[in-house]
């Protein structure tokens, strides 16, 4: 009725109420999610920011004061910190690079039907859908010799002197949690590559078996170049995200032993849940960011250029 | 029912203008159809009188109210879609009658309603089933019945054939134009397709480029297009274009061709001598055999009720179309001529030539 | 010319055990020590199946400890976390999807950066934004948290089910006399429920997996999720194996349940929002 009412008044009025309802009807839609994302990620955001120059301790009541560039300046010389960069480069790499070259040949495998297809894919994506905490558990037992078969079989294969568990071996600890990582990884790259894979027209590959090109010749000069975009997207996206990715290791190695398996993303999160030392740990989360940032530009770029030459 | 009022009517996206002006006065009960090639605007106009787009400039009245800032809801018209857009979540009956449970008509008046209009269309077997569960014709029939069954004030139709096979397309046609005969309701009809233009329209609105070309009775735009985009619009094959230069001559104007013969009109126009002119004739109304000019014979089609034949006439392309057999056995060559009455004339600016 | 191909397949089949083993071994072995009687578990060591199997762990883990607790909780915070998120994502992905507006480039440009940047360094300060509300230790304030967090991918999601909808739909549905938001709720959401059921499916198995912003907001046993409590357990009681893994099982039914129900949208859901684990 409200409408109709409208209708009546002087049309210069009504046409400019009408076009300020129309116009914030999309707002009102995305006002909750809105709002919800300022609110809980935004300003924590901004609010994080902040403390990196600012002393806040939950623990210490007269912290809060401003002090500018100090956390950086201890952070220059924390060895910890330097130690976990390395770390960070050394664990997105592998778990990274794992994912990827599994999850292609997964895809691959799962490209072209075959009796059984739709069990099989469900079964090997089972572990994406497993918890990361339950994950890390899970690989932690594994990997204890108490319990878990894997020290045992990897003495029995002469890659262990003693059946020991690598997670409280320094020079081994790292590769627990790439291992779960990758487990737990694969899928998503499989799923992904997977859809693009199917995304290629048949009649492709037919035409060019016509034209006489052997299945190599076929991966090469067909498979590749219509993967690549999401392979290049995908790969920058996960690095990102792993390189932030600290569930498996606060939960199999809490960054241990002796810092071994420390990587910047759970460093922030034990500053901050161990020693409640927020304003530290905000300055290395800043740190992180800048090197996310500097990290996806560098990849821009990089496809520019790539883009310019061809 | 009601007229619809379309006054000097704009649509731009951004800086690009769709239509430039647009002026259509539809009388109560009448069947206008608009057409055109894809990207005339026709859809856009059509739209707009729904709703469905805003308005850039100009007024749009149905039933002599101005309707511009009513949301569709409100504009009392309804709609068929060339996708038909049925509810794939209701059953045929829930889709005729959700405009009437919208509108919180009595459950009596929705039942009787989509009852009568389902035996109207021979719908009455299908009423529980799902749209996925009809053919491509039933379900036209359900997008035709969710229409009927409001009483609306006006029918817009959006394309609502191109998706049928050609036989179910012809019979629907039918169907339509039986149905408005009943009904009597103003209804507006976009479609690309002439044949559909020609048989169901009161009054054709041909399109172009954003603007309206010619309005007039199908007759009127066969016999007398207004333009060259209307002659060649209208008529099915095309009709055959040839510049000429006009010559007043001494009592017997003609039209000299670049090969310098002549071909005699049926009257004097208003124009100088030697003004270059398009001359047209549609192939229909070519005479084949006796006295003319000779034409190579490129392709003979024969269609089985008639015989289109591909000639070239002074080395350019011009169809003939007889329904004379003979013409199978053409061989290499035709004589051809060009009755005056049957001729066209167009100025360089594309526009109609009238006698004077 | 017969044998080449038969090897190939041969190849190939051995190829997916492989990775069906890799893939289910974890999982198996979890159960199986779930199901080892304590005097067996360090006597029968890395023997693939216990000789004799027991429910003594699950009955002790469901009877004598906080487990049902943390599952209570952790039902409630995901399954709120899932509801609400689809609520919001539904509306928010309809916007993107169906209308041109001047701030839609910000609004998407947003979301991808909250996609982006580490959620790790937002826990000290919504700890501390929370803290003065009485939302730390609350599961309200893990559902807020949750939800915010997962937004921006349902609505992605959404988008791209509402996308594969026809707009005739909606326009027809307009003339009939419904306003945008009818339409969107007679005519729209009811075709889109499969994807809104891929919807709850996604950000419930995301919002059972969260730890970090659990351990941080959550710390006595009432509030804690199944995360936190199989951890403080861990640390508290690390040798009762077979114990842990019986909870470990549990936590798993729940996840596991909800992957077999949207494993037919992962595919499209994972290339809608390519970014999100």
């Amino acid at each position: 009725m409200a409408t109709t009412v409208i209708a009546e008044q002087p049309p210069g009025r009504k046409s400019l109420m009408q076009r300020f309802a129309r116009g914030w009807e999309p707002y009102l839609y995305s006002a909750p999610a809105l709002i919800l994302i300022v609110t809980v990620m935004l300003v924590p955001l901004v609010v994080g920011i902040s403390y990196a120059f600012r002393d806040v301790q939950i623990l210490n009541p007269f912290s809060g004061g401003f002090i500018g560039l100090d956390h950086f300046r201890a952070l220059a010389g924390d060895r910890a910190f330097l130690v976990a960069l390395k770390n960070t480069v050394w664990w997105t790499g592998a778990s990274v690079l794992l994912q990827f070259a599994f999850g292609l040949i997964l895809a691959l495998l799962l490209d072209k039907p075959f009796t059984g297809r739709g069990l099989a894919q469900a079964l090997v994506f089972l572990p994406w859908a497993v918890p990361t905490f339950l994950t890390g558990l899970n690989w932690a037992w594994l990997f204890n010799p108490v319990i878990g078969p894997l020290p045992h079989w990897l003495h029995a294969l002469g890659i262990l002197s003693e059946p020991n568990n690598i997670l409280s071996d320094p020079e081994l600890a790292m590769w627990g949690p790439i291992i779960a990582n990758v487990w737990w990884g694969i899928p998503f790259f499989a799923i992904t590559l997977l859809a693009a894979l199917q995304a290629i027209p048949r009649d492709l590959y037919e035409a060019a078996s016509i034209d006489g090109a052997g299945p190599v010749q076929r991966f090469l000069s067909i498979t590749l170049p219509f993967l690549a975009p999401t392979i290049a997207i995908t790969i920058l996206l996960r690095t990102v995200w792993i390189s932030n990715f600290a569930d498996l290791i606060v939960v199999m190695t809490k960054g241990g032993p002796a810092d071994r398996t420390q990587i910047v993303a759970s460093y922030i999160f034990t500053q901050a849940f161990t020693r409640l030392d927020f304003g530290y740990a905000s300055a290395v989360a800043m740190v992180l960011l800048v090197l996310l940032l500097v990290y996806s530009m560098l990849i821009v770029v990089l496809r520019q250029t790539l883009l310019n030459k061809d | 029912m009601a007229s619809i009022d379309i006054r000097d009517i704009h649509k731009s996206y951004g800086k690009i203008e769709v239509l430039h002006g647009v002026d259509l006065t539809i009388r109560d009960g009448e069947f206008i159809v608009l057409v055109g090639p894809s990207g005339c605007g026709k859809s856009t106009l059509l739209r707009m009188i729904a709703g469905l787009e805003e308005v850039t400039g100009g007024d749009i009245l149905i039933a002599e109210k101005r309707v511009n800032d009513l949301a569709p809801k409100d504009r009392d018209i309804a709609m068929v879609f060339q996708s038909y857009a049925l509810y794939p979540h209701m059953s045929v009956a829930q889709n005729m009658s959700y405009s009437l449970r919208l509108r919180k008509t009595p459950r009596e008046r929705v039942a009787s309603a989509v009852s009568a209009a389902a035996s109207k269309l021979g719908l009455d077997p299908f009423l529980e089933r799902r749209p996925k569960a009809l053919s491509g014709g039933q379900r036209q029939r359900v997008a035709m019945g969710r229409a009927i069954v409001r009483q609306p004030k006006a029918f817009l139709f959006d394309e609502p054939l191109s998706n049928l096979d050609a036989r179910l397309r012809e019979q629907m046609r039918a169907e339509i134009k039986k149905l408005h005969g009943e009904l009597g309701a103003t209804s507006i009809y976009v479609t690309h397709d002439q044949i559909e233009a020609m048989t169901l329209a009161d009054r054709i609105v041909a399109m172009h480029g954003g603007v309206v070309q010619q309005v007039g009775s199908p007759l009127d735009l066969y016999d007398r297009p207004a333009n060259l985009f209307v002659a060649g619009f209208i008529g099915s094959p095309g009709m055959n274009f040839i510049e000429a230069r006009y010559q007043p001559g001494e009592g017997s104007p003609a039209a000299r061709l670049a090969d310098g013969t002549l071909v005699a009109l049926p009257h004097a126009y208003a124009l100088e001598p030697d003004t270059p002119v398009t001359l047209g004739i549609r192939p229909e109304h070519v005479v084949i055999g006796g006295e003319g000019r000779e034409a190579a014979v490129e392709l003979i089609e024969p269609t089985g009720f008639g015989t289109i034949l591909h000639l070239a006439l002074h080395g350019l392309p011009f169809k003939v179309f007889t329904t004379d057999r003979k013409v199978l056995n053409a061989g290499n060559a035709a004589t051809i001529s060009f009755p005056p009455q049957h001729l066209h004339l167009f100025d360089q600016e594309g526009a109609r030539v009238g006698a004077v | 010319m017969r044998a080449r191909p038969l090897i190939l397949t041969l190849a190939h089949r051995l190829a997916i055990l492989a990775y069906i083993l890799f893939a289910l071994f974890p999982l198996f072995w979890l159960l199986k020590v779930s199901l080892t009687p304590n005097d067996l578990l360090y006597s029968e060591g890395v023997r693939m199946w216990p000789s004799r199997t027991s429910f003594d762990h699950f009955r002790f883990v469901i009877a004598h400890s906080d487990f049902p607790l943390f599952f209570r909780n952790s039902l409630i915070v995901a399954g709120s976390t899932a509801l609400v998120v689809t609520a919001v994502a539904s509306l928010s992905g309809y916007a993107l999807s169906r209308f041109a507006f001047r701030a839609k480039y910000w609004i998407v440009a947003l979301m991808l950066l909250t996609q982006m940047f580490p959620l790790v360094m937002l826990v000290a300060p919504i700890f501390r934004l929370l803290s003065p509300l009485g939302l730390t230790n609350s599961l309200t304030g893990l559902v807020i948290v949750y939800s915010a967090f997962n937004v921006p991918f349902a609505t992605f999601l959404m988008q791209s089910f509402f996308d594969g909808i026809p707009k005739d739909l909606e326009e027809a549905a307009k003339i009939d006399g419904a306003t945008q938001f009818m339409a969107f709720r007679q005519i729209i959401l009811p075709l889109t429920l499969p994807g809104i059921a891929a919807t709850v499916g996604f950000v419930f198995t995301a919002a059972w997996s969260e730890l970090l912003f659990a351990l941080m907001l959550i710390s006595g046993n009432e509030a804690a999720t199944f995360p936190v409590g199989l951890l403080s357990f861990v640390s508290k009681f690390s040798v009762d194996f077979g114990q842990m893994m019986a909870a470990g099982v549990l936590a798993l039914i729940p996840a596991c349940i909800f992957f077999f129900l949207i494993q037919r949208y992962l595919v499209q859901g994972l290339t809608a929002g390519a970014v999100k684990g």
